[in-house]
């Protein structure tokens, strides 16, 4: 029952995702379409296969500034909530800052980051990615922290516990499917962040530059090849984290 | 009852909480009762009228506006650092995370008892209730009966001499519940805590009690204590005349001296 249902789920978007491939090429062979226009889905395969041990080695730069910048940021967001939920003035004062930080295009510091630290480093890329998983892990986190049960609140009154103990047992497990949906919507933040930053300069090596020095090399095919590598890349941090969340909210046992 | 010190004594006790739009409401007003030790007092009226706030100043989840409160012979809030009492509300209240037994031994486990003498005053307690099979199941696993026995069970955790329950089987239907009462009984015997109970239902506090305090509404004041004296509290009980008896003695002090409610005698008036 519950594998046919899976099954059912998966099967209709493969489907989708066949056909449109399927229309993409039929497109691009029956117009003649030029390949710096749009190339067609087997010449990117093509390419794809052709460089794929490059595009891994790319793929694990960008994948590795994304994750240093999703931990570090996941970690900081959710110390920052803690203490937030504690602390009201606290969080009444950070509210504009992080607003600030959700609307303001946090990429478009990298050259700034790259002028500070170097451009042989890969520290701006990390600290972008790192801001802008720490967005949605705050505000998450907090909110997650807040949906305490009247009666749990009165519970932990009347035991005289600590605020460190409210907080080890009844605050953060409360906030654990907060945390991870966060955890969830920063993952690919991370990767986008990490990605778009290598744009603007810094050490040529990950799949951001790769897909601009192909594209600035005439090479658009090649170019779609890495977008394809990024594309795999979000989705395989998605992944993980999703699967995260469903392992962890089976394991406790629903709620 | 065989009571030398009062469990809990309140004395000329006032609550008012003030409104947001500035407006104040008087909660409790001149409130005074004693409960001696290893009695069991149930506290009833209408919404309103006070009976879960004279509970929760008692376990000093808010503070009195006037008066005196002393469990044990302290301060409430030193009754409460000092774990003299065990709650249950209407909520069960199990943290959905943590497996029944977890959840049984939460204050033990916030109060540094370890793992061991935690694990058996759990089995202990899990036998009490008749869920030794479900010790490691989750709340979401549970009926909501089984649920409140869980909530009860960790009530009792910490072999207090007094419990406060607010309505702990209110969310129950009839049946679960008059089995719930039965177990309340036998557990009460057994440990010999007092017990403040908050209901609004009159059979459940003729059944249980050893008094049953009837308050009233605007302001929430006591308007009449009712002695029950039963030699003996089984299912016979509810139907025992003495029984009866007791239901219409609440219900008259309810509707004010004159029985005027016009639903059979014995159905829960709410």
């Amino acid at each position: 029952m519950r594998g046919s249902t899976t099954a059912r789920t998966m099967l209709a978007p493969v489907a989708l995702g066949v056909v449109a491939i399927a229309l993409w090429q039929l497109l691009v062979v029956a117009f003649e379409v030029k390949p710096f226009l749009v190339p067609s889905p087997s010449g990117i395969a093509g390419a794809f296969t052709e460089s794929f041990s490059h595009i891994v080695d790319a793929a694990k730069v960008t994948g590795l500034n994304a994750l240093i910048g999703l931990v570090v940021g996941g970690l900081t967001g959710i110390l920052v909530a803690i203490f937030a939920n504690a602390l009201r003035v606290l969080s009444q004062m950070l509210a504009p800052l992080v607003a600030a930080l959700a609307v303001i295009p946090i990429v478009a510091l990298a050259p700034v980051f790259y002028a500070m630290f170097g451009a042989a480093a890969h520290t701006g890329r990390q600290i972008i990615a790192a801001i802008a998983v720490f967005v949605p892990m705050y505000l998450n986190t907090l909110n997650g922290l807040r949906q305490v049960e009247p009666v749990h609140r009165d519970l932990m009154r009347s035991y005289a516990a600590t605020a460190e103990q409210a907080n080890r047992l009844l605050l953060l497990p409360g906030a654990v499917p907060y945390v991870l949906n966060g955890l969830k919507i920063g993952s690919s933040l991370a990767v986008i962040s990490a990605l778009i930053a290598e744009y603007f300069g810094g050490p040529a090596n990950g799949l951001g530059k790769a897909i601009t020095s192909a594209a600035a090399g005439s090479n658009y095919t090649g170019a779609w090849a890495y977008v394809l590598g990024a594309v795999l890349l979000g989705a395989l941090f998605y992944g993980v984290t999703a699967g995260i969340e469903a392992w962890a909210l089976r394991r406790r046992g629903g709620s | 009852m065989s009571a030398t010190r009062a469990a809990v004594t309140i004395q000329g006790v006032d609550k008012v909480f003030r409104t947001r739009k500035g407006g104040e409401v008087h909660a409790l007003s001149d409130v005074s009762l004693e409960v001696a030790a290893g009695e069991f007092v149930s506290l009833i009226g209408p919404s309103g009228c006070g009976k879960s706030t004279l509970m929760r100043l008692v376990a000093d989840l808010d503070p009195a506006t006037g008066g005196e409160i002393t469990v044990f012979g302290k301060t409430v809030e030193q009754a409460r650092k000092d774990q003299d009492y065990g709650i249950a509300f209407q909520q069960a209240g199990l943290l959905p995370w943590r497996t029944v037994r977890a959840n049984i031994e939460l204050p033990l486990e916030i109060h540094g008892v370890d793992a061991r003498a935690r694990k058996e005053r759990s089995d202990e307690l899990l036998a009490l209730i008749g869920l030794e099979d479900f010790a490691d199941h989750h709340p979401d696993q549970l009926s909501g009966g089984m649920k409140q026995r869980v909530a009860i069970a960790r009530s009792m955790a910490e072999r207090p001499r007094l419990l406060l329950m607010d309505e702990p089987f209110g969310a129950l239907d009839e049946m679960t519940r008059e089995h719930m009462q039965n177990e309340l009984v036998a557990l009460c015997q057994e440990t010999g805590a007092a017990v403040i109970f908050v209901t609004h239902s009159i059979p459940e506090a003729v059944f249980l009690s050893d008094r049953v305090v009837v308050m009233s509404p605007r302001p929430g004041r006591i308007t009449d204590i009712i002695d029950l004296s039963f030699s003996s509290r089984d299912e016979d009980l509810r139907e025992d005349a003495a029984f009866y008896k007791g239901v219409t003695a609440v219900r008259s002090a309810l509707h004010g001296g004159a029985d005027a409610s016009p639903g059979p005698r014995g159905v829960e008036n709410r």
